[in-house]
C-alpha cells in the first residue's frame, strides 16, 4: 500500500495516496479545480497553467495537475490570487484564439467556451491577437479538419499521437508568438502519417481538430425525391449516441437510434451488423483457407499471421509503417465498405432500384471510416459504396436540428433486409470482438462443435485498454474435412490503440511471437473509444460503453454469424460461397504501400 | 563589505598554479565529505542567476542511489548582455572542466557534458583540444570522468536546465514539470548537477583558497565575486571580476558614463534600476541577483524603446509552451505599443501590470516567471515614456 500524505486543501484535511497530484487530491473532495491541457488517457504537460491554485508559503502559483502532493501541503484553489491568475491565463488564451463561435463547429461543446462562461470573459481584458496572426485551416482531407486560429496548444493532440497511437503525425512547430501545433514539413494531413482515427479530435478541447461534417450533404440526400437513402449503423454507435444526446454512458440506444432515423427520413435502416456477420464469414474461411495452403499444402507465399482489416485506421497504420506486412491484412473489406457495395448490388437488385439512385450513408463511431470510404478501392460495385459517413457525434447532431426528443422514442426495429444481426456482430465495436466472433464461427466449422467456453463468452480474448492481450485455442476432433487442424493451437493476439499495434507487429516482425490470428483495433477499447464516437472520453466512460455491448452480445437471440439467417440468404440468392468471385469482387480488395514521409 | 567600496579582484582567470590540473589531483585525494563540507562553509551559490545553494545541489545528487548519474556545465550563455562564460571558457577552459570533474567524484558520476551555446562554435576546437589534455591527466590520476561537449542550436530556453536536458536527449527544447528535480532526474532522466559555467570555477577557487579565505569576499548572502558583462553607455565595456554585495551607485561610479539613467541588472529578464534607486540597490542575492550582465543606460536612451526591444526578445524565444509566457509576452509588447500610439488608454499599462504578477507566478519555468520583469521594473520607474 502507497505511503499517505496529509495536506489541507481549501481548509479541509486529507490523505491521499504518496504521487498523487493536488489535483487529484482536490477531486477526492469534490474540488473540481478548472483543467484544460490535463486529460485522463494522457501524459501531464502542466502547458496552459488553467489549474494553478495557491500553496501556502511558495511564491508561485503552482499546476495542480502536475504538482505531487507533499506532506503539509497547504492549499487554496479558490483564492484572490488564484481567481485572477486562472481569469488572467484564461483571458490569454482567449486573445490568442478564433472565439467566433458562431462559426464554430465545437459551439456548445467547447472547454475553452465554458471555462470563458464561467469565468465571465465578457469584456476582453487583452488585445485580440488574432487578426495579426496568419493563421492556416488545413481543409484538404475528407475526414479531419485542422484549424490552427482555434487551436489554444495545450498539445493534448500531440500527445495523444505520440503516446496513445505513436503515430506522431501532430507536433509542436516553431517557438515563442509562432508556436503551433504542425505536421511533417507542415503539410496537410492528407499527405502525412497522420491515420485519421480521429483520437485527437476526441481530446481537442476547441474546435481545433473536428471531423469533416457532411451533414448538410446527407439532409441534401434525404430531401430528394430522386433518391434512394439507404443508412447503416455501425456496432459500437448504438452504445454510445445516447452521450451525444444528453443521457449517460453506457445506455444502450439501439432501438431509440432506429427510431430516430426512420423520422429523420431515411428511406431504410439497416444495420452494419449484418455485415459484420458477413465479414466473419469471408475472414473466417479466408483464415482457414490460409492456414490449409499453408499448412498442408506448404505454400510458401501464404502470409500468416493474418490480421484484420477493419480497422481503416489501423490499415492506414500498416501502409505507412509496415507496408512489408500488407499480405498478412486479411483481404475482407471492413463492414462498412462491404455493406457500401452491397447496398449498391445486391439491395439495388432486390428491391429493384437503379444503384445510380441510391445513397449509401454510413453511421460510424469513426473519423477514420470517412477515409476509408473515399479510397479509390471502395468502388467496386461500379460506383462509390459509401457515399457519406457520419459520426456518432454528427448523428447526433441530426437528431437534435430534427427536434427529435431521443429519450422518449420508442424502440424500433431496423428493416429488413440487411438489418438482422447476431452478438457476433455487436462485439465488433469492442477490443477482442472480431476474435471472438471469429472464434465461435471458426471452431464451429472445424470441430462442428460450439466454443467450449461458457455462454460462447470467450473471455481470453475479449481485450482491455492499455495491453496486448495473447489468447490460444486448442483445436481437437476436428471434422475430416479439418483434420489437418487437429491439435493445433490457435494463437491469437489482440491489440486496441495504435502503440500497442506497433508493439504487436515489432515483436512479429522480429521473430519474437508467433500467431495466426492478429486483431487489431486502431483506437483504445476498440470501435467503443473511436475517434467519431460523443467528446468527452475517458477510461471510465469507454468501460460504461464496453459493458453495454456485451450486454447487448447477450441479450441477442442469435449469437453467432453464421446463424444470422440474413446472411445465409445472402449467400443462397446472391454470393453463392464464401470467398466466391461475387465476394472476391466485391468485398474482397487489397492496400498499397505508403511512405512514412 | 565594510568599507561599501568596489573591490575588484582576479581570482576566476588568475593562474593557480603551474602545474596543469594540480588542485585536480590534490583534491581528488581528499575525501568527499570533505569536499561538499568545503563548499558548503563557503557559502556558494549557483553562478547561472538564480543562486541555488551549490553544495546542496551536489549533495542531493550524491545521496541518489542511481548507478548512472551526470554533470552538466551549462554553458548556453544566452541572456542578453551576457557574454562572461564566453570570456571563462577562451582563458580558464581547465578550471571549468576541473570543477565538473570534482563533481563527479562527488556525486558519483563517471560522465560530464558542456552544452555550449551553438554562437560559440568557433571556440569547439580549443575546448576539445583542452579535453584531451584533461582527459590524459584524468587516466594518469586514475579517474574515470569523461567530458563531452554538445553544441545547442540558437534557442534561448535551452538555457532553462530541464528544457537543455530535453535538448540533448533530442527532443524539442521545452522546460519540464517540476518536481522532479534534475538532482533526482536530469538528463535521461538520471540524476543530474547542473551548474553555470562560473560555479564550477567557484568551486575551484574554493579548493584552492579553502572556504574561510573565500568567505571573505562578498556578503552573507552572497559570498565570493562574480564575473560581470558590462556593457551600454559606459566608456570601459568589457568584463569584470567583482566582489558581491556592491551597492549599484558604487558601480555606476566606476562604470557609467556621468550620464547613467538606469542599470538594467541581470539581463533583459532581470530588473531595471532606476537612478533614484542605485543607492540602495546592492547588487547580490539579498538585493538584485544577476547572472552578470549588467547595461548602462544614459539620458540619451528611450526606456521605451529599450523595453519594446526586450519584450520583442521573449515574444520570439518564449518556448511557446505555457500560455503566460507565450501569450503574456506578446500582449505586453502589443500593450505598451498601443499606449505610445494612444489606442489604449495610459490606464492599461496597470492592467498590464496586474498580468505582469500573474506571469511571474504562473509560468512553467523560471524563463516564464521572469520575462516580467523587465516590464514590471521599467514601466514602474519610467511611465511617462511608456506613455509620451
Amino acid at each position: 500500500m502507497a505511503n499517505k500524505v496529509n495536506l489541507t486543501i481549501d481548509g479541509i484535511n486529507v490523505a491521499v495516496d504518496e504521487g498523487k497530484t493536488i489535483l487529484e487530491a482536490a477531486r477526492s473532495l469534490n474540488i473540481h479545480i478548472p483543467t484544460l491541457c490535463y486529460h485522463e488517457d494522457l501524459c501531464v504537460a502542466g502547458n496552459c497553467r488553467v489549474c494553478v491554485v495557491e500553496q501556502e508559503k511558495v511564491k508561485t502559483l503552482p499546476a495542480s495537475c502536475a504538482m505531487p502532493v507533499s506532506e503539509g501541503m497547504v492549499i487554496h484553489t479558490n483564492s484572490m490570487k488564484v481567481r485572477l491568475a486562472r481569469k488572467h491565463i484564461v483571458e490569454l488564451l482567449l486573445s490568442e484564439h478564433n472565439a467566433d463561435c458562431t462559426k464554430c463547429y465545437k459551439n456548445g461543446n467547447c472547454e475553452l467556451q465554458g471555462l470563458a462562461s464561467q469565468m465571465l470573459t465578457g469584456d476582453h481584458m487583452f488585445l485580440d491577437l488574432v487578426p495579426d496572426k496568419k493563421y492556416t485551416i488545413d481543409m484538404f482531407n475528407s475526414a479531419i479538419i485542422k484549424d490552427d486560429s482555434r487551436c489554444i496548444r495545450c498539445q493534448r493532440c500531440v500527445r495523444t499521437c505520440e503516446e496513445l497511437q505513436s503515430v506522431s503525425a501532430l507536433g509542436v512547430a516553431h517557438k515563442g508568438d509562432k508556436m503551433k501545433i504542425s505536421t511533417f514539413f507542415e503539410h496537410s494531413l492528407l499527405e502525412v502519417v497522420c491515420t485519421n482515427c480521429g483520437q485527437c479530435v476526441n481530446r481537442c478541447p476547441t474546435g481545433a481538430l473536428i471531423e469533416r461534417n457532411y451533414i448538410d450533404q446527407v439532409w441534401d440526400a434525404i430531401y430528394d425525391p430522386n433518391k434512394h437513402v439507404v443508412v447503416q449503423t455501425a456496432p459500437a454507435v448504438r452504445i454510445a449516441l445516447g452521450e451525444a444526446l444528453g443521457m449517460p454512458s453506457g445506455k444502450i440506444v439501439t432501438g431509440r437510434m432506429v427510431a430516430a432515423l426512420k423520422r429523420l427520413g431515411f428511406n431504410a435502416v439497416l444495420d452494419t451488423d449484418f455485415t459484420a456477420d458477413l465479414t466473419i464469414i469471408e475472414e473466417g474461411h479466408e483464415l482457414l483457407t490460409r492456414l490449409k495452403k499453408a499448412l498442408v499444402d506448404k505454400d510458401p507465399s501464404i502470409a500468416l499471421p493474418m490480421a484484420t482489416s477493419c480497422s481503416p485506421g489501423w490499415i492506414k497504420f500498416i501502409e505507412h509503417t509496415f507496408p512489408e506486412f500488407l499480405p498478412n491484412l486479411s483481404t475482407c473489406k471492413s463492414p462498412q465498405q462491404m455493406f457500401g457495395a452491397l447496398a449498391k448490388t445486391y439491395y439495388a437488385q432486390k428491391r429493384k432500384l437503379d444503384p445510380k439512385n441510391i445513397v449509401s450513408v454510413s453511421i460510424m463511431p469513426c473519423t477514420a471510416k470517412k477515409f476509408e470510404a473515399n479510397r479509390p478501392e471502395m468502388r467496386s460495385s461500379g460506383y462509390k459504396d459509401v457515399d457519406f459517413v457520419l459520426t456518432t457525434r454528427e448523428l447526433g447532431i441530426m437528431i437534435k436540428q430534427a427536434g427529435l426528443e431521443f429519450e422518449a422514442l420508442p424502440e424500433e426495429k431496423f428493416d429488413s433486409f440487411m438489418g438482422v444481426s447476431s452478438g457476433a456482430a455487436v462485439i465488433f465495436g469492442s477490443t477482442g470482438g472480431v476474435m471472438e466472433a471469429a472464434l465461435r464461427t471458426a471452431y464451429e466449422i472445424v470441430t462442428g462443435r460450439e466454443v467450449p467456453f461458457d455462454g460462447l463468452n470467450i473471455t481470453p480474448v475479449r481485450g482491455t485498454e492499455g495491453e496486448v492481450r495473447e489468447a490460444s485455442v486448442l483445436i481437437e476432433r476436428t471434422v475430416p474435412a479439418w483434420n489437418f487442424l487437429e491439435g493445433v493451437e490457435l494463437k491469437c493476439v489482440v491489440a486496441n490503440g495504435l502503440a500497442h499495434a506497433k508493439t504487436v507487429m515489432q515483436n512479429v516482425r522480429d521473430g519474437k511471437a508467433n500467431y495466426h490470428f492478429i486483431e487489431i483495433m486502431a483506437c483504445p477499447g476498440g470501435c467503443l473509444g473511436g475517434g467519431g464516437q460523443p467528446i468527452p472520453t475517458n477510461p471510465e466512460i469507454r468501460a460504461k460503453r464496453k459493458e453495454a455491448i456485451y450486454a447487448e452480445d447477450m441479450g441477442m437471440s442469435i449469437r453467432k454469424s453464421h446463424e444470422n439467417p440474413e446472411v445465409a440468404a445472402l449467400y443462397t440468392e446472391f454470393l453463392e460461397k464464401p470467398l466466391g468471385h461475387k465476394s472476391h469482387e466485391l468485398l474482397h480488395t487489397h492496400y498499397t504501400p505508403r511512405k512514412r514521409y | 563589505m565594510s568599507d561599501q567600496s568596489l573591490k575588484r579582484v582576479d581570482l576566476i582567470f588568475g593562474e593557480y598554479s603551474n602545474v596543469k590540473y594540480k588542485i585536480l589531483a590534490d583534491t581528488l585525494a581528499r575525501t568527499n565529505d570533505a569536499i561538499l563540507k568545503d563548499i558548503l562553509d563557503s557559502g556558494l551559490r549557483g553562478r547561472g542567476g538564480a543562486g541555488f545553494p551549490t553544495a546542496m545541489k551536489w549533495k542531493y545528487t550524491a545521496e541518489t542511489t542511481s548507478e548512472e548519474k551526470y554533470v552538466i556545465c551549462n554553458a548556453d550563455e544566452g541572456e542578453p548582455g551576457t557574454f562572461k562564460d564566453r570570456e571563462i571558457l577562451l582563458r580558464v577552459p581547465r578550471k571549468v572542466f576541473s570543477g565538473m570533474a570534482i563533481c563527479g567524484k562527488v556525486i558519483g558520476s563517471k560522465k560530464g557534458y558542456m552544452y555550449l551555446r551553438g554562437e560559440y562554435r568557433f571556440m569547439l576546437n580549443d575546448l576539445n583540444r583542452e579535453l584531451d589534455i584533461y582527459h590524459e591527466h584524468a587516466k594518469k590520476l586514475g579517474f574515470d570522468f569523461t567530458i563531452e561537449i554538445r553544441l545547442g542550436s540558437g534557442a534561448y530556453i535551452c538555457g532553462e536546465e530541464s528544457a537543455l536536458f530535453e535538448s540533448m536527449e533530442g527532443g524539442r527544447g521545452e522546460p519540464r514539470n517540476k518536481p522532479p528535480y534534475p538532482t533526482t532526474s536530469g538528463f535521461m532522466k538520471k540524476p543530474t548537477v547542473i551548474n553555470n559555467v562560473e560555479t564550477f570555477v567557484n568551486v575551484m577557487m574554493i579548493m584552492r583558497l579553502g572556504p574561510d579565505q573565500y568567505k571573505k569576499l562578498g556578503t552573507t548572502d552572497s559570498r565570493g565575486s562574480k564575473v560581470f558583462s558590462v556593457s551600454g553607455d559606459t566608456p570601459i565595456p568589457g568584463i569584470y571580476e567583482l566582489e558581491l554585495g556592491m551597492p549599484l551607485d558604487r558601480f555606476v561610479d566606476e562604470f557609467g558614463d556621468g550620464d547613467t539613467k538606469a542599470v538594467q541588472v541581470g539581463g533583459a529578464s532581470g530588473f531595471c534600476v532606476p537612478r533614484k534607486k542605485f543607492k540602495d540597490t546592492v547588487i547580490g542575492f539579498e538585493g538584485v541577483p544577476t547572472g552578470g550582465s549588467m547595461m548602462i543606460f544614459n539620458s540619451s536612451r528611450s526606456m521605451y524603446n529599450v523595453l519594446h526591444n526586450y519584450l520583442e526578445f521573449f515574444q520570439e524565444e518564449s518556448c511557446g509552451q505555457c500560455t503566460p509566457c507565450r501569450v503574456g509576452c506578446q500582449q505586453l509588447l502589443k500593450g505598451i505599443v498601443a499606449v505610445k500610439k494612444g489606442e489604449k488608454k495610459a490606464a492599461y499599462l496597470d492592467q498590464l501590470m496586474k498580468l505582469s504578477e500573474s506571469m511571474k507566478i504562473t509560468a512553467k519555468c523560471g524563463l516564464g516567471q521572469s520575462v516580467a520583469n523587465s516590464f514590471s521594473s521599467i514601466v514602474n520607474n519610467f511611465k511617462e515614456e511608456m506613455i509620451y
